[in-house]
């Protein structure tokens, strides 16, 4: 396997004051699905943006390396990057109306894409469109075209932009929490989509996730976020079947499973909250809700390997972690 | 006794205009539900966005009129109280904590506001209620002392929660409690709930799509299409042997974190349900695997098995 996206030592901050990523690494390989899985805060989607040149105003970027298919993003000027973008990596979010323009049409919108980046003709990006529409399972997509975003319901909209991502067919999708607006019925049959893409198209897909059930049945492998660090990597039945760090543990255990529920017993939880990570901050950030927290996690914490592909942030050695005990 | 929640051929319209000249449509949100919910019992609400769950949240809080039929809390029609005596007996709890929130008050002021708008209790007896509910929700008074802005979700909901049941109401219904929560936080709060109904012998009306966590809190689950209720059982049965072909679909769309298993393809096809245009026939149909030509043109009629079972399928 090749990596597509390489980072390294990932940093960063706003206005100097909040560190929203802490020295993260992640490799998404070529043709791979890569979850990045984590609760509110924890930086992935500041590290999603900050791949794709998209930081808030204010927002800062530091990494000892970040590569794209071999070309260092972090020396790209902004027009290079934007030739990148929206062409070979492409970005969808949870609103779909964060990529569409209200005030065009489908067909206008889609169609700008290609003529921008690949000078192909108008009807040729509108057949393209069509096509594509078509794929992701849009019925009825030459009507489609000469419709407004707000014409179309959720999934729609969602597929248009799906849609919209693939025009230039990028080597690498970035999907922001894609589904988590959307009933369950309408997520299995976008994330079968996405499956069906990686298939036939070899699309390497960035997958920003809270949902644990999402990344089990779609993820090769997984990145576990937490307050800015990437705490254990994996792949995907690995990390399911013996996780490492005490927050993957934890957080596996929160999940209520059905047809596996016990009424009478609580569901695991963690105690507390997400700490505010100031600059400066030391050791581990888990430790205030971690029950085998002791002095050492205010020091620094080793990278431990616990398989072959399977690497995690903790003092404890593997197979020393043990459940917690339950609530 | 009588059921703490009783509701009879309830059904609410609406009409809209999707633009100034197109003409009026009538969209029928709740269609002639009907349904009881014994006292300390917890009725799980499961359904895709549209499906009328929260028209019928709002038609049991009295803060909506049905079109017809009526629905009783405590055998008591809720219109008919006047506002004081309707807010000690239900509560509701919503999923966006921070709308449900004044974010210029403190939160121990938000929490002391049902009490005080009763107009029979004291200062000092207020207060000591107001601590009282923090403390249990798990609240300390320094957090009493902040502004919802200051909050974490949890502890938002929390508030929400303390304000719910601060009037020692019987009955509070949860419209997607946890559904803006991380899913540790979810866990917290599911677990808070749980132990409130235990301790203080409240009946929960919960209403969620996720049905991972109905299946973990309730005790008999209602599963609503296009504002009716298609099948309803006791939450074990209705989870290991689900009769209607949506329930079937639903079921298996939910993704347990189980590795390896892929994302199941529910053949739901992607006719989805629009409520100001209800099919004839079952109103499933377009999107059901088994229908056969009797579902496209003949309503089915609720099957009751039991007590508690209730099926609306020709087939099932």
């Amino acid at each position: 396997m090749s990596a597509l996206l390489e980072i390294e030592g990932l940093e960063v901050t706003f206005g100097g004051r909040t560190a929203a990523v802490r020295g993260a690494s992640l490799r998404v390989e070529k043709g791979e699905t890569h979850c990045l899985v984590g609760e509110s805060g924890c930086g992935k989607s500041v590290t999603a943006l900050s791949v794709m040149g998209l930081l808030a105003r204010g927002g800062h970027r530091f990494a000892k390396r970040m590569t794209f298919a071999g070309t260092d993003l972090l020396s790209l000027s902004d027009r290079r990057m934007a030739r990148i973008r929206g062409n070979r990596m492409s970005m969808i979010f949870q609103e779909p109306m964060t990529s569409l323009n209200p005030a065009f049409t489908v067909g206008s919108q889609m169609a700008e894409v290609m003529t921008t980046h690949k000078g192909v003709s108008r009807a040729d990006a509108l057949e393209r469109a069509v096509d594509l529409m078509r794929r992701v399972g849009i019925t009825a997509p030459e009507m489609r075209l000469g419709q407004f975003p707000h014409q179309l319901s959720g999934g729609l909209r969602q597929r248009v932009m799906i849609a919209m991502a693939l025009m230039c067919g990028p080597e690498l999708l970035v999907a922001d929490e894609p589904t988590t607006a959307l009933d369950v019925t309408v997520q299995a049959q976008i994330l079968r989509l996405l499956a069906s893409l990686k298939r036939d198209f070899g699309l390497a897909i960035l997958l920003i996730t809270h949902d644990l059930g999402i990344v089990a049945r779609v993820a090769d492998r997984v990145s576990v976020m937490y307050a800015g660090e990437v705490v254990e990597r994996a792949p995907t039945a690995e990390l399911f079947n013996s996780p490492q760090h005490p927050y993957t543990r934890g957080l596996l255990s929160c999940v209520p499973v059905p047809g596996r529920v016990r009424r009478d017993r609580p569901l695991g939880s963690i105690p507390g909250v997400v700490p505010r990570i100031m600059p400066g901050f030391a050791g581990c950030a888990f430790r205030s809700r971690c029950s085998h927290a002791d002095a050492t996690c205010e020091r620094e914490i080793p990278r431990r390997a616990a398989g072959a592909a399977h690497d995690y942030l903790c003092r404890l050695r593997a197979g020393e972690v043990i459940a917690p005990p339950p609530a | 006794m009588s059921a703490a929640i009783e509701v009879t051929s309830l059904r609410r319209e609406f009409r809209v205009r999707s633009g100034m000249l197109a003409p009026e449509r009538r969209v029928v949100a709740v269609d002639d539900v009907t349904f009881s919910v014994p006292a300390g019992a917890v009725l799980g609400i499961v359904g895709e966005s549209g499906c009328g769950k929260s028209t019928l949240a709002r038609l049991i809080l009295g803060l909506l009129k049905p079109t017809s039929g009526r629905a009783l809390v405590e055998g008591k029609p809720l219109l008919e109280l006047d506002r004081r005596a309707r807010a000690r007996l239900i509560q509701p709890v919503f999923q966006d904590p921070f709308a449900s929130l004044n974010p210029r008050q403190r939160v121990k002021d938000i929490v002391a506001l049902p009490l005080a708008a009763q107009g029979t209790f004291s200062r000092a007896e207020i207060e000591r209620r107001v601590a009282r509910i923090l403390d249990r929700v798990g609240l300390s008074a320094e957090i009493g002392e902040r502004l919802p802005t200051q909050l974490s979700g949890g502890q938002r909901q929390r508030a929400a929660i303390a304000r719910a049941l601060v009037l020692e109401p019987r009955i509070v219904i949860c419209d997607e409690p946890t559904s803006s929560l991380d899913v540790s936080v979810q866990a917290q709060i599911l677990n808070l709930l749980a132990d409130l109904r235990r301790d203080l012998g409240l009946t929960y009306l919960f209403i969620s799509h996720n049905l991972a966590v109905v299946e973990h809190v309730a005790s008999e689950v209602a599963v609503m299409y296009l504002g009716r209720i298609v099948e309803r059982n006791e939450t074990d049965a209705l989870f290991r042997a689900p009769r209607h072909p949506y329930t079937q679909a639903l079921l298996e769309s939910v993704l347990t974190p189980e590795p390896g298993r892929g994302v199941p393809d529910v053949g739901l096809g992607d006719v989805l349900p629009d409520p100001a245009n209800i099919p004839p026939g079952c109103r499933f149909h377009p999107r059901c695997r088994i229908a056969v030509e009797r579902c496209r043109s003949v309503s089915p009629i609720p099957m009751v098995r039991g007590r508690e079972a209730m099926v609306e399928c020709h087939l099932a």
